[in-house]
């Protein structure tokens, strides 16, 4: 029987989630021996190459990539997790929803107080760069989200047994001290 | 200016002792004379009134009536809640808009008009209709619109205008409410006997409040008679802000004296010296007349001292004017409200019987509900159990609207089914029958045999009902809204819960829900209904709760599944700022 297949992403966060995936130490021998990694950033595969069964995705959606890889997971994942704050909420970086982005724009680009001098600031506009969109959206808002994991970061045990829990097809237990924030 | 209203609100408030228990009627006042009542005056009035300004202001924000910045000469109080939409409201509304080159919401630059949405009236069985300045007008048609707005400006009084126009509707009289009354007599009746056999008369009549929630009205007047205090008080709730009922309206214009004399037999057997009807401020201009009918009473010794020549009765009845609130018809709101607060309602326990308006023991009873109890005492216990069905004794008055050809208020007895009814309206290809207005039951036609009672259909009295063509679904989202807009914001699950609600299922109606939604809809309505602090909350998701299962097709209709996309997510427009902003050409291209 082969392996299950499972890939990762990583949108507008600071890799802190995907960090704590690496967390879980030695346990990530074992992981190996369970699945098999596809597209993600631990591995640095850049595209699909077949069908997933557990995408795990960090980070809010602020710009037109992130949207467009989101999309592509919705479609080659049977299951999407979204782990840690920022894609569950948005986070830290939606902070700037509570400034119209023209303005953040203007601030960081043309007018802040580290801008040079006045007149001479762009707003980035270089075809390469992602369009940021309107406001940061958490995942859930974008595509189908089938389960979600709370925390910043959640800690590596809590991504280890929702994991395996997910792989064995059994209810997920997390302790307290797990799931407790404050 | 200051100087001159201060003078004012300082009389004002003499004129009622500077007692805060007024304040409601201190509102009225100030807005009757400035036609609003703004910050400045809030703090004048605190300060004449001595309490601390939050605690005025905090009252004066929550009713729809007491406006905080100034409106226009005239302002119009369009309804448009579900049935007078049905009705061409909202083109009557257009012709309104048009007519004044305003929006709803705005005054005219001249200050001659405000024009104001408002929800139910009480006027559903003669919609589209308005309040203008308080006066109802009726069976309002676009072409009407340019003439009251030209007749208005030339100073014509609204109550001459053709439309200003209250229909009774009755269109079917029964034996309790509808019949006729020598008044005294029952009043007689009950003071021959003692407050304790009034309690027990009413307990063999078996019957049960007509405001919603059926509680047996005997059990409720021997809670509050049995509590240890000199003084108890006896209200009367006219508050009818249930969309769709306005069978109140027409008992309180028709039958005004077997209302006061329910309440003074009411006063009697509870042992109170004071009652009050607690009035809706949409019915404002039924207050003359009743004003009229209780200084007859109190001219005939129906009320006031010694009633009836008994040297130990004393019992006089003031009415309360409420200032456009629905949650102020839920009985400890209601009760808020009549001490002058904002009428939010009260942590139960204590029940109003056990601590209720200014912290005594307090019946609250519908008008409807008095009105049968004073029947009760003129024809007997006994007479009235043998009308109706086992748990539902008595008759029910019913106010029909919506898709029918004779909408009005009909006494019919208990246990009549849906189809029968429907026969008796002249309703025909019914899709739905909403019970109980929009805290009520939507009822699909499988269910048309059941039967209007507390034991299978139970409702305050509001029918309505939506034809074969109607969008169901859009006129359940009205309900939701509505219930946002009253939501009396004390607690989350009402608070949010229904805006959360609204959102999702506008969303679904949108046509860019997913199976998703649909669960999470659900989700909502449940958490919505089980965790409200009281029965607004608490019944403010069933519109969606009654219409999910049975009218599960006209869901499933809405939504279209696109392999876990969401189709509210706009990825186009969510980026069409930073495009802009940027200075880019083309959207989205790298
Ligand atoms: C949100 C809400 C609105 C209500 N509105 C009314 C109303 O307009 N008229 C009324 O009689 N009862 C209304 N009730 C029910 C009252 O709380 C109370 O049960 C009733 O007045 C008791 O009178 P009864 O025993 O004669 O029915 C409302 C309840 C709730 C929760
Ligand atoms: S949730 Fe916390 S750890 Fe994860 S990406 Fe966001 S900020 Fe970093
Ligand atoms: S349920 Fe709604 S109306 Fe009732 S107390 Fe809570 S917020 Fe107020
Ligand atoms: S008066 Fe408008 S719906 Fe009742």
């Amino acid at each position: 029987m082969s392996k299950p297949v499972i890939a990762t992403a990583h949108f507008t966060g600071c890799f802190g989630c995907h960090m704590s995936i690496l967390d879980i130490d030695e346990r990530i021998l074992d992981l190996v021996e369970l699945v098999e990694f596809n597209k993600s950033p631990i591995n640095d595969i850049k595209n699909f190459t077949k069908p997933v069964d557990i995408g795990i995705i960090e980070g809010g959606i602020s710009n037109d990539e992130n949207a467009e890889i989101l999309m592509e997971f919705r479609k080659h994942c049977k299951i999407l997790v979204a782990i840690g704050a920022c894609a569950l909420t948005g986070g830290v970086p939606s902070m700037r929803n509570l400034v119209p982005l023209k303005e953040c724009l203007e601030e960081a680009y043309l007018n802040g107080p580290t801008v040079k001098s006045e007149n001479t600031g762009i707003i980035p506009n270089d075809p390469d760069i992602p369009v940021l969109l309107d406001r940061v959206y958490p995942c859930h808002e974008v595509v189908k989200i089938d389960y979600f994991l709370p925390g910043c970061p959640p800690s590596a045990d809590t991504i280890w047994n929702a994991l395996v829990a997910l792989l064995k097809g059994e209810p997920l237990n997390l302790d307290y001290e797990l799931i407790k924030y404050d | 200016m200051t100087h001159h209203y201060r003078e004012q609100i300082k009389n004002i408030a003499s004129k009622y002792g500077n007692d805060r228990g007024y304040l409601m009627n201190i509102a009225h006042d100030i807005v009757n004379e400035f036609g609003y009542i703004s910050d400045e005056m809030v703090s004048n009035l605190a300060d004449v009134l001595n309490l601390p300004v939050v605690q005025v202001r905090d009252m004066i924000s929550f009713y729809a009536f007491f406006p905080r910045k100034p409106l226009g000469k005239n302002v119009i109080r369009l309804c448009n809640a579900v049935i007078e939409r049905m009705k061409g409201a909202d083109e009557v509304g257009k012709a309104f808009e048009k007519a004044l080159g305003i929006s709803f919401g705005e005054t005219t630059k001249d200050n001659l008009f405000t024009l104001l949405h408002t929800p139910c009236i009480g006027l559903s069985d003669q919609a589209p209709s308005a309040l203008i300045n308080k006066i109802p007008l009726t069976n309002l048609k676009p072409a009407d619109v340019p003439q009251i707005i030209s007749e208005l400006k030339a100073g014509k009084d609204v109550s001459d205008l053709p439309q200003a126009r209250v229909q009774l509707n009755l269109k079917k009289e029964g034996e309790v409410i509808c019949a006729p009354l020598d008044s005294g007599t029952a009043l007689r009746n009950a003071l021959n006997m003692k407050p304790e056999e009034v309690i027990g008369e009413i307990n063999k009549s078996r019957l049960r409040g007509r405001g919603g929630a059926g509680f047996p009205t005997a059990m409720k007047w021997d809670f509050c008679r049995k509590q240890k205090s000199p003084i108890r008080y006896l209200i009367c709730n006219a508050d009818e802000g249930e969309p769709g009922t306005f069978k109140d309206r027409v008992i309180l214009t028709e039958y005004p004296d077997l209302v006061f004399e329910g309440m003074t037999i009411a006063g009697y057997a509870i042992g109170a010296k004071e009652g009050i009807m607690y009035l809706r401020g949409e019915y404002a201009y039924l207050l003359e007349n009743l004003e009229k009918v209780l200084a007859k009473r109190r001219h005939l010794g129906l009320l006031g001292e010694h009633i009836c020549g008994r040297e130990d009765f004393n019992f006089d009845i003031r009415i309360q004017l409420g200032a456009g609130a629905y949650v102020c018809g839920e009985e400890s709101a209601l009760i808020e409200s009549a001490e002058g607060k904002r009428g939010a309602p009260r942590d139960r326990p204590p029940f109003p019987v056990q601590k209720g308006y200014k912290g005594e023991p307090t019946s609250v009873n519908n008008v409807e509900t008095l009105c049968c109890a004073a029947r009760i005492l003129e024809k007997g216990g006994e007479w009235f159990s043998k009308i109706g069905t086992k748990d539902s004794t008595g008759t029910k008055m019913l106010s029909v609207s919506g898709d029918c050809e004779h909408p009005g208020v009909y006494e019919v007895e208990y246990g009549i089914t849906i189809e029968n009814l429907l026969e008796l309206v002249g309703a025909k290809d019914t899709q739905a029958v909403q019970v109980g207005g929009a805290s009520g039951k939507c009822v699909a036609p499988k269910d048309f045999g059941r039967r209007i009672s507390f034991e299978d259909l139970p409702t305050g009295g509001s029918i309505m009902i939506f034809g074969k063509n109607r969008d169901l679904l859009e006129c359940m989202y009205q309900f939701v809204e509505f219930f946002v807009e009253e939501s009396c914001g004390w607690c989350v699950p009402c608070r949010a819960g229904t805006t959360l609600l609204e959102k999702k299922f506008r969303q679904i109606l949108d046509g860019k829900g997913t199976a998703q939604s649909l669960a999470e809809l659900r989700r909502i309505a449940q958490t919505v209904k089980s965790m409200s602090r009281c029965g607004l909350g608490q019944t403010s998701a069933n519109p969606v709760l009654t219409t999910i299962y049975d009218f599960a097709d006209l869901y499933a209709e809405k939504i279209k599944e696109e392999n876990g996309k969401l189709l509210t997510f706009d990825l186009q427009k969510a980026m069409k700022v930073g495009i802009e902003a940027s200075g880019r050409t083309k959207e989205g291209v790298k």
